[in-house]
């Protein structure tokens, strides 16, 4: 058990990186040395004081942590009137939890003596948040972003640009942001002596799954002891969007101890389950091994990825990571859909009630505390990860409700 | 003693590395790529890995992501591979499949293993298997008496070395280099240097080591023979068969590409 209280390691986890039967290391050999640098260094940093100082320092000075814990007070009435907290990574340098989890890997790709980061991203948050830190840090920076996904967010691949990172679109497989890890994944094989790959979710082979986790966990330490000394108790629950899951696994880590606390985590059920067109692995996938770990897939038959489909760029990804897979199996947190529609009027909700413009994945969290707060009622306390900002979102928002008029036309 | 180390023995008296060609079942159906398999035994092939096409091809280069595509597009099926397996084992090459793991996953550890032996096939490739998770496989290949050929590749320490090849049956496939699948215009100077390493770590048991990735040429091939038990070739057969006009063209190029590896594997200085 590690000690450092900073990180603590969960008890379920292996030291070959599994969670029960999840999770591993199912990679080509050629990657497995490059897996064990990663998981050596992280090991070291996360107990060096140093590391952690210079880490600190960062998150504090650059990123603004801690990041404050709201109380959306008109927004609890369309919530059965329990009480909900946003814990509100959306203010965070880069506009979404992201960052926390970046400006670890870039340091520690330092530490490594690496020069050069490659990323994946799907609507560019993750992308914008590693141009960032290779910017601040001076590495050298390769986002790979789905062909498709380029077009959707020319504004963000802008972004990236301007903070010197190149950007390649990937026009294989669906072009989309499960080829994106595919192509960095190659492009690591390939050039590992020199490079680390950032990964952006608590997913892939151990260690990224842990290590992305202890990047995050910092969510979940301020949000609980934000809510015990706001309202004197703990949650009733915690809620969370899941794609890879990494804001969820960041809020949850805290409380995953707390056995009163229930752990909530809302998938991208997009048109519905039952339509096929959703991104909600674990409550509309089976499991497989994909990506370097065995989690919970959208895969048919025979074990081919199924595209997936969401409003919400972030959570648009055919798998989840590999302790959300665990964390439903044992029961200790309960998964659920938020279809596209219910996802968009949450965001509207906390625009008009609140006065905050959510990231639509976050808005799939705000949908699933309205439900949460049905179940518990008035007297419930519910803790919301507001994971990110909704300003990248808001030509999908203004489109989906018809507020770009010809423009928006055009623009179809 | 399966088909596969009964071909390797064989290469090994005649003084040679054995030809080992990749080819994707389904490319661009079913019954075409079991054509294309035959002309490429017909040029020299004296094993054959059939690729089970795979949606997520990481470990895979622009050439076979695109064959891996096309074969998808086509419909095929695992069933389907095992039918390509069973011809192929039918033209007296060993047969191999070469798959990422969540297929085989999928279909059922134990039931592929039967299946893949009942068709013929001699063992599996399994490009994203470490041992480490290779449990339920070894079991499985095992009780069904098929060879399983792990990867090692020149960042593999000597520890994992000896773990590869000692989990390893048939023979290890030594990546040639830090990279993906395709085409090169050199042999990486990686590859000697991991097969004298292998060497190292199989002294006991003798285990054949075939070298792969970026081998597209007889001068190449003869190269890699000089060193390694085996000389495996894969985008450059898919290539042919994308770029040709139609069946019968791709058939006589593939045929003539494995003869010239083949020339290529018998002309190597030893």
């Amino acid at each position: 058990m590690n000690t450092n209280s900073a990180h603590p390691v969960p008890p379920y986890l292996s030291e070959g990186g599994h969670y029960g039967r999840f999770g591993g290391r199912f990679s080509p050999e050629a990657l497995v040395a490059a897996l064990d640098e990663v998981a050596v260094a992280w090991d070291k940093a996360k107990h060096d004081p140093e590391f952690q100082a210079e880490l600190h320092r960062l998150l504090t000075e650059y990123t603004g942590r801690p990041s404050p814990l709201t109380e959306a007070r008109n927004f609890s009435e369309y919530c059965n009137g329990a009480r909900i907290l946003l814990k509100r990574e959306d203010l965070n340098h880069t506009g979404s939890h992201k960052i926390n989890n970046v400006l670890g890997q870039a340091l520690l790709t330092k530490r490594m003596g690496k020069t050069r980061v490659i990323a994946e991203t799907g609507a560019g948050q993750h992308g914008v948040a590693t141009a960032t830190a290779c910017a601040l840090l001076g590495l050298e920076c390769v986002i790979y972003m789905g062909e498709e996904d380029t077009r959707r967010q020319a504004l963000n691949v802008a972004r990236m640009n301007m903070l010197g990172a190149e950007v390649v679109p990937v026009t294989v497989g669906s072009r989309t942001l499960k080829d994106a890890v595919n192509e960095a994944f190659r492009d690591w094989v390939a050039n590992v002596d020199t490079t680390h790959y950032l990964l952006g979710t608590v997913a892939g082979p151990h260690p990224f799954p842990s290590m992305v986790r202890d990047l995050h966990y910092i969510i979940g330490a301020e949000a609980r002891q934000q809510v015990l000394e706001r309202t004197g108790a703990l949650p009733d629950a915690v809620a969370a969007c899941v794609g890879g899951g990494s804001n969820a696994i960041g809020i949850f880590a805290a409380f995953i101890p707390d056995e009163t606390v229930r752990l909530y985590g809302f998938e991208a059920g997009g048109e519905g389950i039952g339509t096929g067109r959703h991104a909600a692995s674990i409550t509309g996938g089976s499991v497989g091994v994909f990506q370097g770990a065995r989690t919970f897939v959208l895969q048919d038959e025979h074990g081919q990825t199924v595209p997936s489909h969401s409003i919400s760029a972030g959570l648009d990804y055919p798998a989840v990571g590999p302790e959300h897979a665990w964390l439903a199996d044992s029961g200790r947190a309960t998964y659920a859909p938020v279809t596209d529609a219910e996802a968009m009027e949450a965001f509207r909700l906390l625009c008009r009630t609140e006065g905050i413009i959510p990231a639509i994945e976050s808005a799939h969290a705000l949908a699933g505390a309205r439900t949460i707060g049905a179940e518990l009622g008035p007297d419930a306390t519910i803790l919301v990860s507001l994971s990110g900002r909704g300003d990248k979102d808001v030509n999908t928002a203004a489109a989906y409700f018809g507020l770009l008029g010809d423009r928006g036309e055009q623009d179809r | 003693m399966t088909a596969l180390q009964r071909k390797l023995a064989e290469a090994r008296a005649e003084g040679r590395a054995a030809l080992v060609g990749y080819y994707p079942a389904g490319l661009p159906d079913v019954d075409s790529s079991v054509r294309v398999i035959e002309a490429m035994v017909a040029g020299g092939c004296d094993v054959i890995e059939v690729g089970l096409p795979y949606s997520d091809p990481t470990m895979d280069g622009p050439v076979i992501q695109q064959a891996s595509d096309a074969a998808l597009a086509a419909g095929t099926t695992p069933k389907d591979v095992l039918a390509v397996v069973r011809a192929t084992a039918e033209t007296g090459a060993a047969a191999l499949v070469m798959s990422y793991w969540n297929p085989i996953e999928q279909y059922g550890v134990d039931a592929f293993a039967a299946d893949m032996a009942a068709a013929g096939g001699a063992g599996v490739i399994t490009p994203d298997l470490i041992p480490e998770e290779a449990g339920p496989w070894i079991r499985a290949s095992d009780a069904s008496g098929l060879d399983r050929i792990f990867l090692v590749a020149p960042s593999s320490t000597d520890q994992r070395l000896k773990l590869t090849c000692d989990a390893s049956r048939g023979f290890v496939y030594a990546a040639s280099l830090m990279g993906v699948t395709g085409t090169r215009d050199k042999v990486a100077a990686t590859a000697r240097k991991l097969v004298q390493r292998v060497r190292g770590a199989t002294r006991d048991s003798g285990l054949p080591v075939c070298v792969g990735l970026g081998i597209s040429n007889g001068a190449q091939a003869a190269e890699v023979a000089s060193y390694a038990d085996g000389v495996i070739v894969g985008s450059g057969f898919c290539r042919r068969v994308l770029d040709a006009p139609d069946l019968d063209t791709a058939c006589a190029q593939v045929r003539d590409f494995a003869a010239e590896l083949a020339e290529g594997v018998r002309s190597a200085a030893r």
